[in-house]
């Protein structure tokens, strides 16, 4: 009963302890940090609010609907001029996708390429590495896409050119592909009566190949013998497949691109400035991805590389089983942000008049209506979008690789 | 991650905001106290905006800058130019970046409804054409069923376009290029086979060509293409000013005041019409609240509207444009001022 009295009375809160009570005065800066946060927010949307007023231009999202007017080069949906707006922005979005998805394949093959080659004891590959990453990625991006459309449609061939008796220029792979200053034309898969059973044949030979690789890997871990397995998954890859198509007597045919009028027509046809803009996104991002490749080898210690060779691991056995899969732990973070990089740096597009996001919802659209503020929050929003997908879908990929700790 | 996005838009309406103030009081004011008008033009259409060897702007829409400010400031120097690619000019001007607009822009109806923008008059009648290579062996643009055809993003002629071959029932592809000088690298480079804009463009650029007996354009006009000078929405005052000074240019021509016999005219003529324009008899500047010699200044410095013509676009230079529609009204010509009275 009587320990009750020692605890000191409470003297009850005053306002001073929000200052010099360290139990209190934390929250209090927080507190008025927030609200002047807030209001400083508020000022600014109520100015925006205010002054579109005053032009007379609400904010409004009912031009979607209306008519684009406009056509767009490569489209990935049905779409022409009478469509509207809500989808000349899908097919920008799409075309922005396919330009990102294909730059970050790209530039991963040729960033861990370079990547590997600059630590590579020849010197000479290991200079020539240096000047690739130091020039490339010292020069900012939009140029090398500017500079690469140039020489695209400087030094390529016009259509006319593969014209006449004697053309200038002619076609390559036994006539079935054109390079013009316009695009590259490649010819076009034409599904005939039972493609389908060679598709269905082509997916069982990958699924083949996936259960045989385990299979080896279990045995391998099992017996320590180690098979061809490059050999025999390219065997499965290709052989099934084939055989199906001889059988049913080749339903797949090509549609090769022919000239004709003014331009090589049939096929499929990648525009210049899609292809300006991959080489030059990825070749950039290349450059980067070199140099995070080139940290994460350095990141394992010696000792490990050591260790391997002690064992009596060949070299290349030492790279492909001990460092490479310890040095993505410390890779795939700083390459999600370049994936990232390269996606939001397609937006660049427009220099070359490739009809991306930005050129269609952001850049003729915008300007036919006019609605610059709702269609830049529509980007933005679309953007930050995309960016969270893949973020996140390479974080799921980071967990998978790291250390398991058992 | 909710609050990064709401951070986002904040920024985003702070950027909008910041615009938007840009624009409070009269343009006019605006004008005279920076001592300069700030010109929204095109980076480089040879003939009506176009640096010339010294980096200086010249040219038939840079004329009527030159005109505003010599209306305004007494001094057709005073200009500050902003190079304005076709889809940048609208938000340009909205936004307070420049005070007015002298860059081949067509007046349509949603532009001039929709956008906000105030035409304030029409200085130039153009329609849309087409131009080939020679070579090519086309001599009407009904032959053009699959061309790829250049054009330039967020104007006018990318709609005309886009309906002209949906109404002949005729495909094309489209090449889409941000700027006029982009479009004729391209074209040149045979990355196209056919450019389409203005035919008074067309003009231009085939006369800055190395050789342009190479290129023919061809004889279709797809399109009414009235170009003129405009202004932003809300400030009646600053349209007034912009649509009289080209009025004063036009009247002038009329009545046969040049920049060479107007300081010989202002002592006082017989025609009443005259004696108002130079501020002889009456008070239009005023009304405007420009000084009396507002257009006097104009026809002495940049000169009337068939002195600018014929200087920059007319027969006698590379551009070589006929007056042809931009003919006065009283020679068979659209070109018509209301009176100055």
């Amino acid at each position: 009963m009587t320990t009750l009295t020692d605890i000191p009375q409470s003297q009850g809160f005053r306002l001073s302890q929000l200052i010099y009570d360290t139990r209190y005065r934390s929250i209090t800066i927080q507190v008025i940090v927030f609200i002047a946060f807030m209001l400083v927010g508020w000022i600014l949307v109520r100015n925006v609010t205010i002054n579109l007023a005053n032009l007379g231009k609400e904010i409004d999202f009912t031009f979607l609907r209306n008519p684009s007017n406009y056509d767009i080069q490569q489209t990935l949906i049905e779409y022409d001029s009478t469509s509207s707006n809500f989808r000349a922005a899908m097919v920008g979005l799409l075309n922005t996708l396919l330009v990102a998805f294909l730059g970050c394949i790209l530039a991963t093959l040729v960033g861990v390429t370079a990547g590997v080659l600059r630590l590579s004891k020849n010197w000479l590959v290991a200079k020539i590495m240096t000047v690739y990453v130091e020039t490339f990625r010292n020069i900012p991006v939009v140029i090398w896409i500017i500079a690469t459309m140039a020489v695209l449609s400087e030094t390529l061939p016009q259509p006319s050119a593969f014209r006449g008796e004697t053309p200038s220029a002619s076609m390559w792979l036994w006539d079935t592909v054109a390079v013009t200053n316009r695009g590259t034309y490649i010819p076009m898969p034409v599904w005939g009566a039972g493609s389908v059973f060679v598709i269905v044949t082509f997916l069982l030979s990958l699924l083949a190949i996936w259960s045989f690789g385990k299979w080896a890997q279990r045995r391998f871990e099992a017996t320590g013998q180690i098979l061809p397995t490059a050999w025999i998954k390219l065997a499965i890859f290709i052989a099934p497949t084939l055989l199906v198509y001889m059988a049913l007597g080749a339903p797949i045919t090509f549609d090769s691109p022919a000239l004709k009028g003014f331009n090589f027509q049939g096929g499929i046809q990648l525009s210049n400035s899609m292809i300006a803009l991959w080489l030059a996104l990825s070749i950039y991002t290349g450059a980067f991805i070199a140099e995070i490749v080139r940290a994460g080898i350095l990141a394992v210690s010696k000792g490990q590389t050591e260790a391997a060779f002690a064992l009596g691991l060949r070299p290349s056995r030492t790279m492909n089983l001990v460092i490479l899969p310890q040095a993505l732990r410390v890779i795939i973070p700083p390459l999600i942000s370049q994936f990232l990089n390269l996606t939001k740096n397609s937006s660049l597009a427009l220099a070359v008049g490739y009809q991306d996001l930005r050129a269609t919802l952001g850049g003729t659209t915008m300007n036919n209506t006019g609605r610059e503020l709702e269609c830049m929050l529509l980007m933005m929003l679309i953007y930050l979008i995309v960016s969270l997908i893949i973020s996140s879908g390479m974080n799921v990929y980071n967990k998978s690789m790291k250390l398991k700790e058992r | 991650m909710k609050k990064s996005v709401f951070l986002g838009a904040l920024t985003m309406a702070g950027l909008a905001a910041g615009a938007a103030m840009a624009q409070d009081s009269s343009t006019l004011a605006a004008v005279q106290e920076r001592g300069a008008l700030k010109c929204g033009v095109n980076p480089g259409t040879p003939g009506f905006a176009a640096p010339d060897a010294n980096g200086k702007y010249i040219g038939f829409d840079v004329d009527l800058c030159r005109a505003v400010a010599a209306a305004v400031l007494g001094d057709a120097e005073k200009v500050e130019y902003t190079p304005l690619t076709s889809a940048v000019r609208f938000t340009a001007l909205a936004s307070g970046e420049v005070d007015m607009l002298a860059r081949n822009t067509t007046w349509t109806f949603s532009r001039d409804v929709d956008l906000k923008n105030t035409f304030v008059g029409v200085n130039y009648y153009d329609g849309q054409g087409f131009m080939v290579p020679k070579a090519l062996g086309v001599s009407s643009a009904k032959e053009l069923a699959g061309a790829t055809v250049c054009i330039e993003t967020g104007t006018t002629t990318e709609l005309n376009l886009a309906d002209y071959f949906r109404v002949n029932n005729m495909d094309y592809e489209p090449v889409p290029v941000e700027s006029f000088t982009e479009a004729q690298t391209q074209f040149l480079a045979g990355a196209c086979d056919v450019y389409t804009t203005d035919a008074s463009a067309l003009a231009a650029s085939r006369a800055s060509f190395e050789t342009p007996e190479a290129y023919v354009v061809l004889p279709e006009i797809i399109s009414k293409e009235p170009l003129g000078p405009l202004v932003r929405h809300g400030d009646d005052n600053w349209g007034d000013i912009v649509r009289w000074t080209l009025n004063a240019m036009i009247t002038a021509e009329e009545f046969g005041v040049t920049s060479a016999n107007a300081p010989e005219l202002v002592k006082g003529t017989e025609n009443p019409e005259i004696n108002r324009l130079l501020g002889v008899e009456g008070e239009l500047g005023a009304m405007l609240g420009l000084d009396n010699a507002w257009a006097y200044n104009v026809i002495t410095q940049v000169g009337n509207y068939g002195e600018s013509f014929e200087k920059n676009i007319g027969e006698n230079t590379p551009v070589g444009l006929a007056r042809g529609l931009n003919a006065l009204w009283t020679e068979g010509g659209l070109i018509y001022s209301p009176p100055f009275r």
